[in-house]
């Protein structure tokens, strides 16, 4: 490996975790494409960047609960209805037309983003300039 | 119950598609869980704590997991991460929120064409 890639892989790293710490997302968008690109599988790069985000997404964590932001307990339900969805899901994709999902969480995506901003616009203070 | 449900789904998505589960949990707890933009980021990074602590073991087993690799990505990005929410603190929920959008927005398109 060149120096230069190295230097590369490191700030791509570092860019995932902002992205990780500013959205509470884990990072893996960033993760699996830089991982792709340093030679491992799909498989590899997939698991790899499973490693990786763990110590992201708890160096994030802990930052937040000093802030008071953090529900542990939320969380812990919520992780672990992600693992019987990760399980089901993964059962699931031999028997569903992969490119009409896509397309679906596509769409799903462009809906709750709409939503997001739309709900945002609704409550920004009717006086901007006193707030 | 809605915790169950939100975790299920991002869980799914994140199964179909490799990455993504805090994609889909973030806005999830903000619009369906009524949580605060913040503490749904940072609940959202425990949890994918535990669902990647999950899929390590399943990946190592299956000898899918290169530590070295891992360290040389994964170390850089708690810097990164300390910085974002840390200045995360400071930006207006609003911009916040914006922002997320149009992440949402970016990774709707990529699914939608790839």
């Amino acid at each position: 490996m060149s120096a230069s890639t190295i230097v590369l892989a490191i700030l791509l790293g570092i860019s995932a975790g902002l992205l990780s710490g500013l959205f509470g997302v884990g990072g893996g968008i960033l993760f699996v494409p830089t991982l792709l690109a340093l030679g491992l599988t799909q498989l590899e790069a997939q698991g790899t960047s499973l490693l990786a985000i763990l110590p992201t997404v708890v160096v994030g964590a802990l930052t937040q609960r000093r802030y008071g932001n953090l529900r542990a307990r939320s969380a812990l339900v919520l992780g672990l209805g992600s693992v019987v969805g990760v399980e089901a899901g993964a059962r699931l994709v031999t028997h569903v037309p992969e490119d009409l999902l896509r397309k679906l969480f596509g769409v799903l995506l462009f809906a709750v983003a709409a939503q997001l901003a739309v709900r945002t616009w609704r409550r920004r203070p009717r006086y901007p300039e006193s707030s | 119950m809605r915790l169950v449900a939100i975790g299920l789904v991002a869980g799914v998505f994140s199964a179909f598609f490799g990455v993504g589960g805090g994609i889909v949990a973030v806005p999830l707890l903000i619009l369906v869980a009524a949580f605060p933009e913040r503490v749904a980021t940072a609940t959202s990074l425990l949890a994918i704590a535990i669902t990647a602590s999950a899929g390590v073991v399943v990946f190592a087993l299956r000898s899918e997991v290169d530590v070295g690799y891992a360290a040389l990505v994964g170390l850089p990005a708690t810097v990164g991460s300390l910085a974002g929410t840390a200045w995360q603190q400071r930006i207006r929920t609003s911009t916040l929120t914006y922002c997320f959008a149009t992440l949402l927005t970016a990774i709707g398109v990529w699914l939608l064409v790839s």
